[in-house]
């Protein structure tokens, strides 16, 4: 009886999402007479563009996971003062917008960074560039080796006690331990990060736009995006669009079908540390990994802080352009992250109340509709948007519409992701006891699940907020002068190396993203333990 | 819900359309930015026609012709400037441009001028610019910055997005012809980066990053009229050198037909032909005296240039010829 | 066998002392509420953590230096005996050596102490397909491979029911009559230490309060709380 009217909310909005992606999908299938793939592997510039996608995505994980493992190895027997500020760092760089990672990794790897600089010093130049192949590399390790290092460290910290005990007990050494006690359990987590990474990389836009540089290292992202923006090829767009979506639904489809996904925890490590037989070539093992890892992480985001305050400072933010682009990325990041939250509650509501009634198959797919976006770049939905409004309406005055709508649809993933468990606990708890009082509806909502898992819930907004603040992909194509966010600004201050002027504007958007996250968090999390 | 629909209908606020009694010009950042030509030129057009003028900066030509075709008929253009003699024939082919009404009797090019579309601003020679000082012994042909004189670090634009870029393209393919592709992979050897701008690539250039600039032959009267500096040299290269003439042209969708007519007349006007020589640092298209510092320059003793139609033929497959030789 | 001469060890607020000396041979239950130091007897014992203070010697000699894996001693946990990855031969064989590198000699080693620990048919199988009575087996099975002197039980039995139990503490016995293996053995039910061991001790807020030959483990013993232990536990 009122598993009808909570099916209701759920399906309008799944229906939303449907009409928009199918919207965007039928665009790009009508702009791609034929839908002939054979066009895409008789141009050898696709064709090119096509194996660069792997072979970079494929390079990226190899490094970023094979890094990963020892220092998630070395962190997971050691407890230093500052373990777990490395490890709220690790958990960062995965929602720090792109864009200000990289203009960390230029001001020290670049042409005139830090790095250089030094060399220069000594009269040597930099023996490298960081555009190409060299810069997406080294920005995608940057990114996800801290988070594949923290989904490793999950499955070594879970490994029991008496395991460790046992080692000692029976004298394994270092290598033995890893090899017959460590390293069966990272493997069962292995093809499962190996994928999530690999994904990452594969459909990662804005690296590969700020350091690819030119046609050498471009991947089909990129290409779709250069297609319209360059060339105004709708056709070879439309059709890249479609290609990337195939490769990316059949990844996700190995990836499903090869790895049992291990839930992310926000684990604090525990306080008790583990026995283990230690010697000074272990300590020094380790103490180089996480040294590595720590060289790593966090000078890019120091030389965010450092370099911002400079002389350009006033000039950027007394100029009313920032300020635009400022309220922009804030009207963009709170819309779509509360309409993503909104949307993912509905979709909840709906999928718990068919899961209490049994109807686990049809609650699993409306909550995978909700994370269709995984198989469909922003991207390629702002692609099919655009071909599909193009010739009705005047596109870029609709730019951020279309942009809050695309932001949303990207991080209701997460939403869903974080809030299934706590909503369906909830439901379990007090379906009943609230239908026997009478309870439903909003009033319900507040005084239940508000009250009861407004961590999660705050925690799901703020993710999104993150995401949507940083984002340059949706944007890309729609960006014009008064419709400018943060990430596109700094993009373009990117493209015509105006590194101070791109300095202050790192910094802005680290501080709204991320220190406004945590900031959200702490004084929701504090109100909640007060009441 | 009720706290988003406000900020919703903020948004679209925001981007209303602008005024009637404002005049929108795309044109490429280097034209508009404060050191360029653009300022002078909205002051004195303001004045005349007692309106807004707006500037709207793009990274280079060609962008501009890319954003008008992917707006269509929505553009909020009405007047594009900045694009060139190769891209009219493309240009005119989207439909979305209108002819103009400008009497141009008065132009001194020196292939004379006859299209009812395209109004000419200024003209010029591509050409690779160089510091004298740190750069001894240049290159006398572009077979020759080609194909010897490995040492030598270059930047050049995209053709897909700059005029000067698409020029190097057509220049490469006038000499090199069926070798482009060869030769294209020779230069790549020697190129630092490809910006998507002329802006981007000549800042860079001054900041040391490179030995030579893809530019024109009359840039180092900037350095010798601003800045009192000899130091900068265009390189005569011995194959003759593209031309270039920069255009003008009134979009069909435009709203403001009156003040667009009344700014495309204004292109050929004193006031705007004798802002160009010192701050677009090109050669005007009518008889404005020129000042002192150009008569330093190099003036190609050969130039040549592909018609519009040869290049509007062309343009994909020569791209992409250029994209192919890139990626190995 | 093993000597605590006044160990002195700390963990957090809570302080431990102790002081015995246990016999060759003995099968000793070590009883005692929880948290009383059961636990952090066995491993000062087992060298996972050291004392502040005091000396521990096994077989005379001093083993405060030694590293864990070179005392001679085996161990038994209450779970997590095996490696949940590794099969029945494997966990056993670590027992022999920590690279898993086995001799012939060593092999038939392994294939004996099986037979008598009755899991000669479960070799190949991994952990998760044994019954909890079984793991424990495989695990005592590793414990007689290390061919220890002295073994420690950290309530390896008390998860399983009354009947296994009883048959796990015959095989500990029989085998530690055959090996001549002192036992140490922490257990909460009373009717285990009656039914296996030699000698108890009782611990009692970190300290030894109480020790002696199994009969003096009855109602009548003159501690009150030990008294009162067996009271509860009878």
């Amino acid at each position: 009886m009122t598993s009808k009217l909570q099916s209701l909310p759920g399906l309008i909005i799944a229906g939303f999402i449907l009409l928009f992606v199918s919207g965007a999908f039928s665009a790009l299938l009508l702009h791609s007479p034929g839908f002939d793939l054979a066009v895409l592997w008789s141009d050898p510039y696709y064709r090119h563009v096509t194996a660069f996608s792997f072979y970079q995505s494929f390079l990226s994980t190899l490094l970023s996971v094979g890094l990963a493992i020892p220092v998630a190895h070395a962190l997971s027997r050691r407890s230093f003062f500052g373990k777990e500020l490395l490890l709220k760092l690790f958990a960062a760089t995965l929602v720090l917008p792109v864009l200000v990672g990289v203009f960390g990794l230029l001001a020290i790897y670049g042409n005139s960074g830090l790095i250089s600089q030094l060399l220069g010093f000594f009269d040597y130049k930099l023996p490298f560039s960081i555009y190409g192949l060299n810069g997406i590399l080294l920005a995608h390790v940057f990114f996800n080796l801290p988070f594949a290092a923290r989904l490793l460290l999950q499955p070594l910290q879970s490994l029991p006690v008496e395991n460790h005990k046992l080692s000692v007990h029976l004298g394994i050494s270092h290598w033995n331990k890893f090899k017959l006690v460590e390293w069966p359990c990272l493997r069962q987590q292995l093809p499962h990060v190996c994928g999530l990474v690999f994904m990452l990389c594969f459909t990662s836009f804005a690296t590969v736009m700020a350091l690819g540089g030119g046609p050498k290292s471009t991947t089909i992202e990129l290409a779709i995006y250069q297609a319209i923006k360059f060339d105004f090829d709708l056709q070879s767009g439309a059709l890249l669009a479609l290609w990337q979506m195939i490769l990316c639904g059949t990844l996700a489809v190995i990836i499903q079908r090869f790895s049992r996904p291990v839930p992310l925890t926000s684990t604090t490590t525990s306080s008790e540390p583990v026995p283990f037989c230690d010697s000074k070539s272990a300590r020094c093992w380790d103490l180089l990994w996480i040294s590595a890892a720590a060289a790593l992480v966090i000078p890019p985001l120091l030389m965010v802080i450092i370099n911002g305050l400079n002389a350009q400072f006033l000039a950027v933010v007394t100029d009313i352009f920032f300020w635009s682009a400022v309220k922009n990325s804030l009207l963009v990041a709170v819309s779509a992250a509360f309409i993503a939250l909104i949307g993912g509650v509905l979709i909840l509501i709906t999928s718990r109340s068919w899961r209490l009634i049994g109807l686990q198959f049809r609650a699993d797919k409306i909550e995978l509709l909700g994370a269709i976006i995984l198989v469909t770049p922003g991207l390629v939905i702002s692609t099919g948007i655009f071909l599909l409004l193009r010739n009705i309406t005047d596109l870029f005055s609709l730019a951020l519409l279309i942009v809050i709508a695309v932001n949303a649809l990207m991080a209701l993933p997460y939403v869903i992701k974080t809030l299934a468990q706590p909503m369906l606990h909830i439901a379990q708890q007090y379906d009943k006891l609230c239908s026997s009082l009478g309870m439903s509806g909003f009033s319900r909502f507040y005084l239940i699940e508000w009250r009861a898992i407004r961590v999660p819930i705050v925690h799901a907004f703020s993710i999104s907020f993150v995401l949507s603040m940083g984002d340059l992909s949706a944007i890309a194509l729609f960006g014009s002068q008064d419709s400018t966010t943060l990430p596109l600004y700094l993009f373009q201050l990117l493209g015509s190396y105006q590194m101070d002027s791109a300095a202050v504007v790192s910094l802005f958007l680290l501080m709204l993203s991320v220190a406004l996250f945590a900031l959200i968090e702490k004084i929701m999390v504090k109100n909640n333990v007060v009441k | 819900m009720k706290k988003i629909l406000p900020l919703l209908a903020f948004s679209t606020l925001v981007s209303m359309p602008a005024a009637a009694d404002k005049l929108v010009v795309y044109t490429y950042d280097s034209f508009a930015s404060e050191w360029g030509p653009g300022p002078k030129i909205k002051k004195a057009f303001e004045q005349e026609c007692a309106c807004e003028l707006e500037f709207v900066a793009l990274d280079d030509g060609v962008s501009i012709l890319n954003r008008l075709r992917l707006e269509g008929k929505n553009s909020k253009a009405d007047v594009l400037l900045g694009l060139d003699n190769n891209l009219m024939a493309e240009a005119a082919k989207t439909g979305l441009l209108t002819e103009h009404k400008v009497d141009t009797a008065d132009i001194r090019l020196p292939g004379g001028w006859s299209d009812n579309t395209f109004v000419p601003f200024d003209f010029g020679y591509f050409s690779f610019v160089y510091n004298k000082d740190t750069l001894l012994n240049p290159p006398k042909s572009l077979k020759e910055l080609v194909e010897k004189q490995d040492d030598i670090k270059v930047i050049y634009q995209d053709p897909r997005t700059s005029t000067p870029g698409q020029g190097l393209m057509l220049w490469m393919k006038w000499v090199y012809a069926d070798q482009a592709d060869q030769a294209w992979k020779q230069l790549a050897k020697k190129t630092v980066t490809v910006t998507k701008g002329w802006s981007e690539a000549y800042n860079m250039f001054l900041k040391g990053e490179a030995d030579m600039v893809l530019s024109y032959t009359t840039s180092p009267a900037y350095h010798i009229i601003a800045e009192q500096n000899n130091q900068y040299i265009s390189a005569d290269f011995s194959e003759g050198h593209y031309t270039q003439v920069e255009v003008a042209a009134k979009v069909k969708s435009s709203t403001n037909e009156k003040l667009a007519d009344q700014f495309m007349d204004f292109i050929i006007s004193d006031q705007f032909q004798s802002a160009i020589p010192t701050g677009n640092w090109m050669y005007p298209v009518t008889d404005v005296p020129l000042p002192k510092g150009f008569k330093q320059l190099t003036v190609p003793s050969k130039s040549f240039s592909f018609t519009a139609e040869q290049v509007e033929t062309n343009r994909k497959t020569w791209i992409r010829e250029w994209q192919s030789s890139l990626i190995y | 066998m093993i000597k605590f001469c006044s160990v002195k060890y700390q963990y957090q607020q809570e302080q431990f002392n102790f002081d015995i000396d246990i016999g060759t041979g003995n099968i000793v239950a070590v009883l005692g509420a929880s948290g009383a130091g059961k636990s952090t007897l066995l491993n000062l014992a087992a060298g996972f953590i050291n004392p502040l203070s005091g000396d521990i010697q096994i077989a005379g000699k001093s083993v405060l230096d030694v590293q864990p894996h070179r005392r001679p001693l085996a161990m038994l946990f209450q779970e997590n005996n095996l490696f949940a990855h590794l099969n029945v031969a494997d966990n056993i064989g670590l027992g022999l050596d920590p690279g898993l590198k086995l001799t012939r000699d060593q092999k038939a080693k392994v294939a004996d102490i099986c037979r008598q620990v009755g899991i000669e048919k479960l070799l190949p199988r991994l952990p998760q397909q044994l019954s909890g009575g079984q793991k424990q087996r495989v695990a005592l099975a590793r414990c007689f491979v290390q061919n220890k002197p002295l073994l420690l039980l950290d309530e390896p039995f008390s998860a399983l029911d009354p009947v296994l139990r009883e048959e796990m503490l015959t095989i500990v016995k029989k085998l530690a009559g055959k090996h001549k293996v002192t036992v140490l053995m922490v257990t909460h039910h009373i009717s285990d230490a009656l039914n296996a061991a030699s000698h108890y001790l009782f611990v009692e807020q970190g300290k030894i309060s109480s020790a002696g030959e199994i009969n003096n483990l009855n109602a009548e013993n003159p501690n009150p709380s030990l008294r009162h232990f067996v009271q509860a536990g009878l």
